[in-house]
């Protein structure tokens, strides 16, 4: 992997303002920004509110439509969009997860999932929307059905990491869902038949997994490969048998590939991997850096 | 009195004699100074005595070290014994006090003594892991104190 700096340039379209607290996460609506369609995002805060921004097609410039507050008694850590875009769900450390609805010009919370402990870090649907994942610093992992009318029912609580676990995600094609935590390991889990999830494959320090929390992990297009970052300064990229996945047969072990480092001197807080293959990492050194394949792969 | 306080015998020292900065310092805006940060931080309660972190030697002029170029700043405290359960504590109202003393783009880092205490690491990974500090800091009882450390200062 290279760092390609000469292609790529990152420019400031605007500065938005209107949160009074700090912004933990954002989240690009989908099927929103391209084909006429303007585009829309969620931002959450330690405000206790999500703001819905979108952008107007004739300016360019992104104007706040919508306030959810009056929900969470908390900082609202992370927001994820359902797939279709028709649900925003947002988690808070008031230890709730609440699932919003467009309605009107307005959101309106249209249910709130409870059952952990302490503060829910990140929610992740899966591919179909049929599934919900949420974690925190219970240390657990929750699976949740989506069930018609809006109602949302628990299907299993996943233990297994030994601390806070700080993001989880849905693979971006099977429903197999992956959890990193401040216990330094990332956890594949998947299910057995009748909602019986349990975890097949920990990716801790003796697989050459990192050595202090591992803050966000995300899945290239194609879904056979993965990157993750750390608290322990690198990322990491791994990969896996894309037609095992796909065969759904057992479990496809996830393989280290290769670690990045010294491109990022403090906590590498965030990282995404886009649809054409470009990496976005984004630390606690006030650095983005964008990375992507070289010829040789 | 003194029943159930982890430490019930700190040794408390005598208040070290404070240096006034002249009006017309020149350096008084620019630099991020090291004894300016110290001052913040001195007279901060222990979460359990009635004492400074400075007078329980907690705290001293050399726990605070500053790398202006890489915009760092570094605080190491001594809790008052290696089984002390208000070390995060204590971290946490270096963290507060210090939030908002110095340009946005300093980093700190809050640490213990090397060798002072018993979890040394465990406890230096919630001090420096931003999002348990801030969940922290919203718990009413965690808030609550911090609070009583910080502000009682009739010292």
């Amino acid at each position: 992997m290279s760092l390609v700096d000469e292609s790529f340039e990152l420019k400031e379209l605007q500065v938005l303002e209107g949160h009074a607290d700090r912004v933990w996460s954002v989240a690009w609506k989908p099927a929103t920004g391209f084909d006429g369609v303007p585009a829309v995002l969620a931002s959450c805060s330690g405000d206790k509110t999500v703001r819905v921004w979108e952008q107007s097609p004739s300016s360019g410039s992104f104007q706040c439509k919508a306030v959810l507050e009056e929900t969470h008694t908390r900082t609202v850590r992370s927001c994820a969009w359902s797939p279709s875009g028709k649900l925003l769900a947002t988690a808070s450390f008031d230890a709730t997860t609440a699932v919003w609805e467009h309605v009107g010009d307005d959101y309106e919370c249209v249910s709130t999932l409870e059952g952990h402990e302490n503060e829910v870090k990140s929610i992740s649907w899966n591919a179909s929307g049929s599934l919900l994942a949420t974690c925190g610093r219970d240390k657990s992992v929750w699976i949740w059905e989506v069930l018609p009318g809006n109602e949302f029912e628990c299907v299993s609580v996943l233990q297994g990491h030994t601390q806070d676990v700080k993001m989880v995600q849905w693979h971006p094609n099977m429903d197999i869902l992956f959890s990193c935590s401040y216990d330094n390991t990332i956890k594949v889990w998947a299910e057995d038949g009748d909602d019986d999830w349990h975890c097949v494959q920990t990716l801790a320090e003796a697989n050459n997994g990192h050595t202090s929390t591992v803050w966000a992990l995300s899945f290239n297009a194609t879904g056979d490969k993965m990157a993750t970052c750390s608290d322990d300064l690198t990322l990491k990229i791994w990969g896996s048998d894309l037609l095992t996945i796909q065969s759904g047969n057992g479990s496809a072990p996830w393989k280290h590939i290769c670690t990045l480092s010294g491109y990022h001197d403090r906590t590498i807080f965030s990282v995404h991997w886009s649809r054409e293959g470009i990496i976005a990492s984004g630390a606690a050194d006030d650095a983005i850096r964008l990375f992507a394949e070289d010829g040789d792969g | 009195m003194t029943l159930g306080l982890i430490n019930a015998n700190p040794v408390v020292h005598a208040k070290k004699k404070r240096v006034a900065r002249p009006l017309d310092d020149p350096h008084a805006d620019d630099a991020v100074d090291p004894l300016e940060i110290y001052d913040y931080v001195r007279d901060i309660r222990d979460p359990e005595h009635p004492y400074s972190l400075e007078q329980l030697s907690v705290l001293s002029e050399e726990s605070i070290t500053v790398d202006e170029k890489l915009g760092r700043i570094l605080i190491t405290f001594t809790p008052t014994i290696q089984h002390c359960s208000m070390a995060t504590v204590i971290g946490l109202c270096l963290r507060e006090k210090l939030k908002d003393c110095f340009p946005a783009h300093f980093k700190v880092d809050i640490k213990v003594a090397p060798g002072s205490h018993a979890d040394e690491e465990a406890v230096n990974k919630q001090l420096n892991d931003k999002e348990r500090v801030a969940a922290a800091l919203e718990n009413p009882n965690l808030r609550q104190l911090v609070t009583e450390c910080l502000y009682s200062s009739e010292l």
